[in-house]
Formats: C-alpha cells, sequence, structure tokens
C-alpha cells in the first residue's frame, strides 16, 4: 500500500462495515470515542482481539496458538514487545482458550511463530500506531517526534512533555477493526495500516529470554489438565475393546456393583464406567464385563508382513510432488542403476500421560478443559458430537501430559464431552497408559521406493523416490468432526478417510526427476487402534529416513564424499550453507581408504539434510556400534539449523534438542507391534523409547541467523533428518546399510550377522 | 476401608481408604494435591515417584498401606520458589522441562540418587535414572541440570 487508506476506504477494505464511528482517522477525541469500555465481539477483524492494554500499562497479547514447552510463550512476548515498545516482562500472552483467542490453528506444524506470530506483530504494530496517534493529539507534538520506551510515549526534543499506554487506553479497548485475510487456523493474518518494524530495530527479539512456564512446572504450582477438579465431578475410565473391529453384545452392569459408587455408561459400542473416586473407576474399568463381538476375519496382517502388505496394497491416491525431464530416457542411457527399498514401522505417539479432558455439560452450555493442541477445533468438535451450536462450547486449553501432534488428547476431549452429557454430571476422563499406546492414532507405516541413473562419471542423471504407506490423515489432523474420533465412530459417525502423504524436501537439481507418493487403504475403516494421523513432523523422519539414505548411497556409487555430494547437487546457496555449516563445526573429514571394521565397537559418522517449511536443516551424527550387543551409542550430533530471523535463541536451541532425541527415539526403537487383532503395544516395554542411558553425549547446534528472512519453524524441522543421519553413520562405521527402521540391537545383530 | 497415617511434605494426615489403594490416589484425590502425576500405572515411568522415608518410590504401584507411619515427600514439598531444592533451580536456569509432566521422576529419583552419591559422574547418574521417561527429549539438558545442581551442593 502506497498511501495509507482513509478509514472509511479501509472499513470498506476490510469488509467491517457495521462500525459506526465516523471520522477520518483515530486523532486523539476521535481515538478517545471510539476506544471504550465495551470489548467488541472475538473475531479477527479486531485488533482487541489480539492485544490488550491494562490499566497498569502490561500489555496481554491473545494468541490463538499453544507454547507445549517450545518456548513460545515468550518468543510471542518478545515480538509483541518490540512492535510495541514495552519491556518483555510487561506483556502477558493468553492461549488456547476459545473464548478469548481467535483460531489461529493451535500448535501444528511448526507455525507457532512462521504464521502464528505474524498476526501478533501486526497487532501491535497498529496498537502502537493508534496509541502514538493519540499521544500526538494529547501533547500537541506531531507522532513523527515521538518516541516510545517502555509504554511512555515523550517528546523526542523534550521529554518532560509525556503520556503512557495506560493512560491513554489502560482497561478501555480500541474497537479498531483490522484487515482479516479471511483465514482460519495456520495462515490466519491481519493487515494494518502501520509498518511493522525493521530486523534492524528489534532491541528485544533476536536475544535469549528465560521461558515463563518453568517456575510453575519444576515447583509444580501450575496446573496440568490432569489436575482440573470441579465440584460434583466423576471420574470414567473408556473401555476400549480388546480386539480391533469390535462391536459390543452386552455390559454386565453387576460386575461392578462392589465398588463403591461406580455405574456403567454406554451408547452403542462406546462404553465407560463413571465413579467418584479415580481410582473407583480404574477398579470398575478393570472389573467390568463386556461381551464383544468379534470380527469374522482377523483385521491385521501379520506383523511381519506389514511391509509386503503394504507393497501389495491397491493405491488408493497417488501425488506427484515433482516431476520433470524424461525419466525413462534417462534410466535407458544410465550406465548404472541404483536402487533401494526403506521401510518404516507405524509409530504412537506414546505420550508421556495418557490423555485427560475434563467436560461440564450443562444446559446453558458447554465447558471442556483440554490438553489438545487444538482447542478451537475441539469446540468444534463437541459441538457436532453433542449436536450444539459451537458458541455453546467454551474449551479451555491447560498444559496436557505431552503432545506431539494427533495424539489421543483429542478424543480424551470428546470422551468427556459425551460423558458428562450422559451423566448430567461434571466428568474427567483420562486414559491408562495401554490408551495413550495402544488406541492413540498412529504415525503410518511406509515403504520408500527409491531408483536413480548414474551416467559413466558418476553424475546423477535419473531420480525417483515414491513413498507408499498409510495416509497421514486417515484421521485428520484435529478433532473438529466426531467421525475422526474414536467416541464419533463407536457411536454411528461413519469413518471419514482423507488421503495425503509427502515427498522429500530438498533441492537436489538432478535434471530428470520424479518424487511421488501413494497411500493405501487402512487396515480397518473404524475405531482402529492402527489409524493414521499426525505425529511430530508429519512423514518427515518417515520420508528422509529413505531419501537421505539414498542420497548417501548414492554418493558412494559415485565414490564421492556424501557432504561434497550433496554441496554439488543443491540448488540453493541456503542449503548450501547449513551442509557446510554442520560439516565444519563437526569437523567433517572426507574418508580415504579403506576402513578397518575389526574391532568390537565401531565407530562412524553421516550427514543428512532436509528442508521443512522454509527451514533448513543438516545433522551430522557420530555413532559407536557395539558389535556384540547390537547397541548403537550416539556419541554426538552436530545440528545446524537455518529457520531465518531467529527470535529466542536458547528457546530455539533447547526445540532443537528436543527434536534430535526424540528423532534418536524413533529412529533406534519406536515400533508399535500388533497381532491379527489388536495392537500389542500396551505399555513403556512393549513399546520402547529411548532411556537415558541411550541419550546423545553431545548436541552441537549451529544456528544460522537470517534477521532478513521472515521466521520459519522450528518444532519439527529437526527430527526429519536424525533417522538417516544415524543410519548414514552407521553405514559408515559398519558398511552395512539399515533400510528398515528402527534400527534396534535385534535387528543391528542379525544385519552385521550377515557380513 | 483403613484409616492410615503418614505425613506428606511434613504435614500429618489421615486417609480413609482401600489399603490397597496405590498411594498416588490418595495424594491426588483424597490430600487434594496436583502432583506428583499419573503416567503409566505400572512403575514403568516415573512421573508418580515421591520419596517414602527419603526413598524415592513409585506412587503408582505401591499401595498406600505401605505409607503408613512414613514420611512422604512431593516434589512440592521438595523447595518452593523461595526455598528451591538445588535440582529444581537447576531446572529452572537450563530450562529443562518442555511439557514437564515428566520431571517429577527425574528430579525426585535424582534428588534421593545425589544426596548419597553427591559426586557420581555421567555413567553413573545415567545408570541411577535409568527407566525413567522423558516424551520431549529433554534428556540431555536433564544431565545439565543435574551436574550444575552438583555443583551447588558440593
Amino acid at each position: 500500500m502506497n498511501a495509507p487508506l482513509s478509514r472509511r476506504e479501509f472499513l470498506k477494505a476490510s469488509g467491517a462495515l457495521i462500525v459506526t464511528a465516523a471520522g477520518p482517522a483515530f486523532f486523539g477525541e476521535a481515538f478517545a470515542q471510539a476506544s471504550g469500555g465495551t470489548k467488541p465481539a472475538l473475531v479477527p477483524g479486531e485488533l482487541d482481539s489480539w492485544v490488550a492494554i491494562a490499566p497498569d500499562g502490561r500489555v496481554t497479547a491473545f494468541f490463538g496458538k499453544m507454547d507445549m514447552g517450545q518456548s513460545l510463550d515468550i518468543a510471542i512476548a518478545q515480538i509483541v514487545a518490540d512492535e510495541l515498545d514495552v519491556a518483555v516482562d510487561k506483556v502477558d500472552v493468553v492461549m488456547g482458550d476459545t473464548a478469548l483467542t481467535c483460531n489461529q490453528g493451535g500448535a501444528s506444524g511448526s507455525t507457532g511463530i512462521f504464521t502464528g506470530g505474524r498476526p501478533l506483530r501486526n497487532a501491535s504494530a497498529e496498537a502502537r500506531r493508534l496509541l502514538v496517534q493519540a499521544a500526538s493529539q494529547k501533547l500537541g507534538v506531531p507522532a513523527e517526534q515521538l518516541r516510545v520506551d517502555d509504554g511512555v510515549v515523550s517528546a523526542v526534543s523534550d521529554p518532560a512533555k509525556k503520556t503512557s499506554y495506560a493512560d491513554l487506553i489502560g482497561g478501555r479497548y480500541f474497537n479498531h477493526p483490522v484487515e482479516w485475510n479471511k483465514q482460519t487456523g495456520n495462515p490466519m493474518d491481519i493487515k494494518v495500516q502501520a509498518k511493522v518494524k525493521s530486523p534492524s530495530e528489534y532491541r528485544v527479539v533476536g536475544k535469549s529470554f528465560t521461558r515463563r512456564d518453568l517456575p510453575g512446572k519444576v515447583y509444580r504450582t501450575d496446573k496440568y489438565v490432569t489436575d482440573i477438579s470441579l465440584p460434583n465431578m466423576l471420574h470414567a475410565r473408556v473401555i476400549r475393546p480388546t480386539r480391533a473391529a469390535c462391536t459390543v453384545a452386552g455390559v454386565d452392569e453387576g460386575s461392578i456393583k462392589k465398588v463403591r459408587g461406580a455405574r456403567v455408561v454406554r451408547d452403542k459400542n462406546f462404553v465407560a464406567v463413571l465413579a467418584p473416586g479415580e481410582w473407583d473407576a480404574v477398579r470398575a474399568s478393570r472389573m467390568l464385563k463386556v461381551d464383544w463381538n468379534h470380527a469374522k476375519s482377523a483385521p491385521f496382517p501379520e506383523m511381519a508382513g506389514l511391509h509386503d502388505h503394504i507393497r501389495k496394497a491397491p493405491v488408493v491416491k497417488r501425488e506427484e510432488g515433482m516431476k520433470k525431464g524424461n525419466l525413462d530416457a534417462a534410466f535407458k542411457t544410465a550406465s548404472r542403476v541404483v536402487e533401494a527399498e526403506y521401510e518404516w514401522p507405524f509409530q504412537s505417539h506414546a505420550s508421556m500421560g495418557p490423555a485427560c479432558a475434563v467436560a461440564d455439560v450443562r444446559a446453558d452450555g458447554v465447558t471442556v478443559w483440554s490438553g489438545s493442541q487444538k482447542p478451537h477445533f475441539v469446540q468444534l468438535g463437541v459441538a457436532r458430537l453433542l449436536d450444539l451450536p459451537p458458541e455453546k462450547v467454551h474449551v479451555i486449553w491447560v498444559t496436557g501430559p505431552g503432545s506431539y501432534g494427533r495424539n489421543d488428547a483429542g478424543d480424551a476431549a470428546l470422551d468427556a464431552a459425551m460423558l458428562s452429557k450422559i451423566a448430567g454430571r461434571p466428568v474427567r476422563v483420562q486414559g491408562m497408559r495401554n490408551d495413550g499406546i495402544a488406541w492413540d492414532p498412529k504415525g503410518p507405516a511406509c515403504v520408500h521406493r527409491a531408483r536413480a541413473a548414474l551416467d559413466a562419471s558418476g553424475k546423477v542423471v535419473g531420480y525417483e523416490f515414491v513413498s507408499k504407506g498409510f495416509s497421514r490423515i486417515n484421521i485428520q489432523t484435529n478433532e473438529s468432526d466426531p467421525s475422526h474420533s474414536l467416541v464419533g465412530m463407536s457411536t454411528g459417525f461413519p469413518p471419514k478417510p482423507n488421503e495425503g502423504f509427502g515427498t522429500p524436501a530438498e533441492t537436489y537439481g538432478f535434471d530428470n526427476k520424479l518424487l511421488a507418493w501413494e497411500t493405501i487403504p487402512p487396515l480397518l475403516d473404524s475405531c482402529s487402534p492402527l489409524r493414521t494421523a499426525h505425529l511430530r513432523d508429519p512423514v518427515g523422519p518417515e520420508i528422509h529416513f529413505g531419501s537421505e539414505q539414498f542420497i548417501d548411497e548414492l554418493a558412494f556409487a559415485a565414490n564421492e564424499d556424501p557432504v561434497a555430494f550433496r554441496l554439488k547437487y543443491v540448488t540453493a546457496a541456503r542449503d548450501a550453507a547449513v551442509i557446510k555449516a554442520a560439516a565444519e563445526k563437526a569437523g567433517w573429514q572426507p574418508r580415504s581408504g579403506v576402513r578397518d571394521r575389526s574391532g568390537d565397537v565401531l565407530s562412524g559418522r553421516g550427514i543428512a539434510y532436509a528442508l521443512r517449511g522454509g527451514t533448513i536443516v543438516a545433522a551430522v551424527a557420530e555413532i559407536e556400534v557395539e558389535r556384540k550387543t547390537g547397541r548403537i551409542r550416539a556419541k554426538k550430533f552436530t545440528v545446524a539449523h537455518d529457520c531465518g530471523l531467529i527470535i529466542n535463541p536458547e528457546g530455539l536451541r533447547y526445540t532443537i534438542e528436543g527434536n534430535v532425541v526424540h528423532g534418536l527415539s524413533r529412529t533406534l526403537f519406536e515400533e508399535v507391534r500388533f497381532d491379527r487383532d489388536k495392537v500389542t503395544s500396551v505399555d513403556w516395554m512393549t513399546y520402547p523409547i529411548l532411556d537415558i542411558k541411550d541419550a546423545p553425549e553431545t548436541i552441537d547446534v549451529v544456528l544460522v541467523n537470517h534477521p532478513e528472512i521472515a521466521p520459519t519453524g522450528a518444532g519439527e524441522p529437526t527430527i526429519r533428518v536424525i533417522p538417516a543421519a544415524v543410519a548414514n553413520a552407521f553405514f559408515d562405521a559398519t558398511g552395512v546399510r539399515m533400510r528398515k527402521a528402527p534400527l534396534t540391537p535385534e535387528r543391528v545383530k542379525a544385519a552385521l550377522a550377515r557380513v | 476401608m483403613a484409616s492410615i497415617k503418614f505425613a506428606v511434605d511434613g504435614k500429618a494426615v489421615t486417609v480413609n481408604a482401600d489399603p490397597n489403594m496405590p498411594l498416588l490416589y490418595a495424594l491426588r484425590n483424597d490430600l487434594k494435591m496436583t502432583n506428583p502425576h499419573f503416567g503409566c500405572g505400572l512403575a514403568q515411568c516415573g512421573a508418580c515417584t515421591v520419596h517414602l522415608d527419603g526413598e524415592a518410590v513409585r506412587s503408582c504401584v505401591m499401595p498406600v498401606s505401605a505409607a503408613a507411619g512414613k514420611k512422604v515427600t512431593t516434589l512440592q514439598g521438595l523447595g518452593t520458589p523461595e526455598k528451591p531444592h538445588p535440582l529444581q533451580a537447576a531446572y529452572v536456569e537450563e530450562q529443562v522441562p518442555q511439557c514437564g509432566y515428566c520431571i517429577n521422576g527425574w528430579i525426585m529419583t535424582a534428588a534421593a540418587y545425589l544426596k548419597k552419591n553427591p559426586k557420581a559422574n555421567d555413567a553413573q547418574l545415567r545408570d541411577a535414572l535409568a527407566g525413567l521417561k522423558c516424551r520431549c527429549g529433554t534428556h540431555v539438558s536433564i544431565l545439565r541440570a543435574i551436574k550444575r545442581a552438583q555443583t551447588q551442593m558440593a
């Protein structure tokens, strides 16, 4: 926009025609009249939906996403503080309450700062503009001759001439429309007249500030969703079938009659027990006798045949993410063709605690306390489940027992709502361990087929990478439709499968190139314990375990160093810089000659790189492999990470570390076990994850800062390069390729025994 | 039902409950404490860890009757913002927890262990903490915090 729009033009452009206040702009008296004591409706097109100034000058930012522990609260506070020119510790961030925040998509896709920070930045800049203009009128000083220091507006030439945000608007509302882009969820944004600051003007963005959720967690003074307790509340446990594809033939209510106050609730195939005491609910859930109708045929293949099942399964949907050149010709004229297949298992969110929710369904409205990453979508899901208008449902996000995607939290929220409606009392539901591992939506199992054509010089002239697996969105990414919840499907909402997967994210400039994916039907349409949905960096670790190992295989086929090979083919300067930064920091040296692999402990290092949503990451893994035990010890990871402008370096560093360790766990240990009719991973013994004995000794992080580039995400990109970095290091150490994840000790021993 | 008397975080308490009920439910429901957490109910993760007469125990499997006459300490009783245990202070300084649901296990286990082994090295610490779970992958910063606390406790 070259010239600022008049207010009326602006209103027309934003479609906010119902605002009655007239006048050319918010100056002085006009501002005082427009602002007032009544908060406008919570809609993205109102400035008051994003930012508020209290009588004492404290600022509240209303954030429609959440901080799941990766320092988003403080990062958003930093962004707001810089635009408003207030101290960071004067900014409070309200998150994930459907009555107080717009639907910015919840915690989703590493977009907390990337897309989530944008409207907050814009709103804060607009608030500052309005307040400076109001101060200009009040002080009789042109706006451009005013400065703002920690919420105090003063004349540059005469600091005694001053007022403050608190004086100008404290406790009242802007009543100022902003231009909403009409998007809901992650892409929600607003346009404002104010110009946001340039990175050179930032005072606090780019600096490390300590998170503010830490004392509450460490001294246990903050509440988790599991700690929410209401008067007259009942505790519930939902009874999942003993086998998949079961229906309820009958329930023996007498089987729990000895448990004080316990009762059974049943709606079609949804069964639960309720009791005033939590232990009584647990006991009742164990004692309840349910007569299940078992399916005539077992729904699942033998676990050992899972990947053959995927290979043979019909393709429901195929998409080619990239197709260029003439692959057929390239393969026909190739002097050498390299082929490989990679396999990834089903993985569980297996959150730290089974999900919990509390619901209070009353005649005049519903309140749900949920740990779900998507409270605004819980609102829609509960409304649809109970057949209520969404505005009758208020969802309050409270920190839950961990969440990295569509875990069991969405099911818990809808379970609680259904049970409270039936019981007519507030209900708290929490799963048992089994519910969080056997019954959460799973990360999809898949097979990746890779093929490349090399010419006589070793140049890659054709490249093909096709992933085939279960859909990443068989169950949607959020719980807005009961069809995507266990209680919904158990009570008659039809399954609504969606198809989606993904392709490698890199910039390798092979002339002839195909990247594609294919999805296959779910093993069971409804209420499947192996239904698939988003798990941290959906299909990222899965795909790049294959694609970045395959690049390594090509480097070796071409007799080139894996770092040099990647640098030769990546086409983006930022990508090359990140790969170089990781390699240099790790002290990467090309190998020459034959390696001595005779010892009991073999050491190796490997690199992998990938993009995710604009962020570029490369990791070098240094590992040791113990021949006798098959154990892989992660000695050191070196990660180079470029997500554009860095908001809070320390917070970013810890987020990257968490990615590395979570990624290592999924690479080495995690695999959902199942038999023909049920998931047999039910606890931490049957779904092993990384133990502290296996945690890396060192994680070295190189933060590549690009203040001139808008920030992108960090919650997930690093996890996608860890599996291949480890597998490539394994090859370097042993000369053996591990094309099936996870790289368990048994699998390692078997692979080493074959050579 | 039985009347069971013990102390929690320095206060005498009486719980009337099924003696086989795990201590965790007595703490969370009968005594309305918001810690420790339920993580697995199987003594496999540590989220429910408390001290029983100074020893780290998993309250999700320990019958409440086993606490009779003993002193239970929870994470809230270990230290406060005003008077933190060195491990808690180090946890804040190193910004360890992400979701934070696991930390009762790590801090209570480490606190009991460091009392007897204040100079434990990295390998010994990893052995002592084996079996505890953290799903956010904060293990590296957990070790950093414990080592920081060791220097404070020395």
